[in-house]
């Protein structure tokens, strides 16, 4: 099989060219060289891995939510991720990845490149660099919009419209997230001319879906009761935290497609040290989170044990390529020590209820910089972006390069959420009503209970079987056994 | 007829049945309450926050007895509820105007009373 595909790769392709129709034919290979095919089991197998993680946000977000907002979580997830799909396959993917321009790429709408690497290299240069198929290249890119939109939406749990999501949802994944992902990731100016490295996405998927949150977050306000008239926070305990773990420990798992994928490639296994570096990082981030919040309140706090475990990986997306195993618990615990006061200083002003402007924002910003302190040589040449950081080489230009990376995100993001969010809150409005926002946003929004038997009792659900039948009988001391009868089978 | 309402904690409740049932008096239903006395409530720590809960779950029993039954029904709630600890609950005796069971139609005090082992449909 591999052998027909070295021959015929070159053939096809060739053919392919003179004949645009013979691309869509069943025997055209599409990847020519056993690499090429390698690569893209890999990163699509990677791409899978990340996709999961939005049932990794979704329990998440559903364990942080209270039982009556917990069937919006489930709707708004399966919506945002369609919008997100047909978005960035449309437009979005030609802006980040379509050519090397320095603010954004003008080729591949509709993923409209050709089946062959040689073909698509042309309009997406990477698929060349990286020897990948178009196809898997595309999904594990989009895989990653997908991630930082579902960023955005957690931080604004229990009161937001639906209709917020919809729109954000288009101008997010079609334009924002694609022209910032080009800027770091796609061959822009941040990466090229900056040489800032984010190897997975702490600023591009991370900083950014918390920066938007922030923007919604600012227009927003905080949910009904959540701070006394005096302004201190009141806690609003999620429902459940055997979610919250199963949503952590999912995200954990997708993460292992996040920043080993991220090598786009398997061949020379760089992938697998990117797997033991972010396990290393999220480890530290959890005992460092649970032993900072310890010594504050003598508490194992659940939620926070898994904000440390989420910060720890956060942090390590964008080194996870450049540093070695020893500098990621450091990273990560670092990372896990940051969330934790980080969500206690927000909780006096914002309402976050998930930690995302901490677990996303606060260990993304702390990631990216931690390249310009522990990027190491060989890796910074590996990947050919950046000089090795301050550790290494004495020298704080990386750092700098980092800094400007996050603050220039960081703005762009910000102006353009926030003008958004204020253009649906002054048009659909961005939040729903006193009274459905206490009724709960599953019987006010989606017309239906997540968890209809802890709302409708039991008793509703059963009427008209005693009635339906024979009618009850005047008091009489004798029993109509009809009845009696009936009434045996209900209980039972 | 008198009726007993008795709030008392979670861990009463099964000996307390046990008994009664017993003596002869297998009509009861209880509700699962919340309350506020004496006994403080319970701070939960969440992510930093705290959050009071000033009721804590009880148990609430309800049995209606005739006047002669009412004080070893008592007697039964006391002697197993009693821990000593704030929090043991307390009980409220009410008088009842009238009894009815519903499969008959039949009222009176007869309705208080335990069944013949012949009268109980299967």
């Amino acid at each position: 099989m591999k052998k027909r595909l070295l021959i015929a790769g070159p053939v096809a392709a060739l053919a392919s060219l003179i004949l645009p129709v013979a691309a869509f034919g069943a025997e055209t290979p599409i990847l020519d060289t056993p690499e090429a095919s390698i690569n893209a089991m890999w990163v699509i197998v990677a791409a899978v891995l990340v996709m999961f993680m939005q049932a990794g946000f979704l329990l998440l977000e559903v364990g942080f939510s209270r039982a009556k907002n917990v069937g919006a979580g489930v709707a708004k997830i399966l919506v945002n991720f369609s919008i997100a799909s047909l978005c960035y396959w449309a437009v979005g993917f030609a802006l980040a990845f379509g050519g090397l321009g320095e603010i954004a790429g003008t080729n591949g709408f509709f993923l409209d490149v050709g089946s062959s690497i040689e073909e698509a290299g042309k309009s997406i240069p990477f698929v060349e660099t990286y020897s990948i198929s178009p196809a898997a290249f595309m999904f594990f890119q989009f895989v990653f919009c997908a991630v930082s939109l579902a960023i955005v939406w957690g931080a604004t749990l229990e009161r937001i419209k639906f209709g917020a999501y919809v729109i954000y949802a288009i101008i997010f994944s079609a334009v924002l997230y694609p022209i910032l992902s080009h800027w770091i990731f796609g061959g822009g100016w941040l990466q090229v001319n900056v040489g800032m490295q984010d190897f997975a996405g702490s600023t591009v998927v991370h900083l950014i879906g918390a920066t938007g949150a922030f923007a919604a977050l600012l227009l927003l306000g905080p949910r009904i009761g959540k701070y006394t008239k005096d302004g201190k926070p009141r806690a609003i305990p999620g429902h459940s935290m055997p979610l919250v773990g199963l949503g952590v420990l999912i995200l954990w798992l997708g993460w292992f497609g996040f920043n080993p994928g991220s090598t786009l490639g398997a061949m020379g296994g760089r992938f697998a040290e990117v797997v033991v570096v972010t396990n290393l990082a999220a480890a530290a981030g959890v005992i460092a989170a649970v032993s900072v919040m310890y010594m504050r309140t003598r508490t194992i706090d659940i939620g926070m044990a898994g904000n440390g475990a989420i910060a720890g990986l956060v942090a390590i997306t964008a080194p996870s390529g450049y540093v070695e195993y020893w500098a990621a618990p450091i990273i990560g615990a670092i990372a896990g020590v940051i969330v934790v006061f980080g969500v206690l200083a927000i909780e006096k002003l914002i309402d976050d209820p998930v930690g995302a402007l901490s677990a996303h924002g606060l260990a993304g910003i702390w990631g990216t910089l931690s390249c310009g302190i522990f990027t190491s040589p060989r890796l910074a040449e590996f990947n050919e972006v950046g000089d090795p950081g301050l550790w290494y080489s004495g020298s704080f230009s990386q750092l700098g390069a980092q800094a400007l990376g996050v603050v220039v995100a960081f703005a762009c993001v910000f102006v353009v959420s926030y003008v958004v969010f204020f253009l649906i809150k002054k048009t659909i409005g961005l939040r729903v009503t006193p009274e459905e926002e206490d009724a709960g946003l599953d019987i006010s929004e989606h017309g239906m209970y997540g968890y209809p038997e802890q709302f409708i009792p039991q008793p509703e659900y059963s009427t008209g079987l005693l009635s339906g039948g024979t009618p009850p009988p005047a008091p009489a001391p004798a029993a109509s056994p009809a009845v009696s009868q009936m009434s045996t089978t209900t209980e039972s | 007829m008198k009726k007993i309402e008795a709030f008392i904690r979670h861990e009463a409740f099964e000996p307390i049945r046990a008994e009664l049932l017993d003596k002869g008096f297998p009509s009861l239903s209880i509700i699962e309450a919340k309350g506020s006395g004496r006994q403080k409530g319970i701070v939960e720590q969440y992510r930093g926050s705290t959050l009071t809960v000033n009721v804590r779950p009880k148990v609430k029993l309800e049995i209606v007895v005739e006047d002669k039954d009412k004080s070893i029904v008592v007697e039964t709630i006391l002697k197993h509820a009693r821990t000593g600890e704030v929090g043991d609950g307390k009980i409220f005796v009410l008088p009842v105007e009238e009894a009815i069971r519903i499969r008959t139609g039949e009222g009176g005090e007869p309705v208080l009373q335990l069944h013949e082992e012949s009268e109980i449909p299967t």
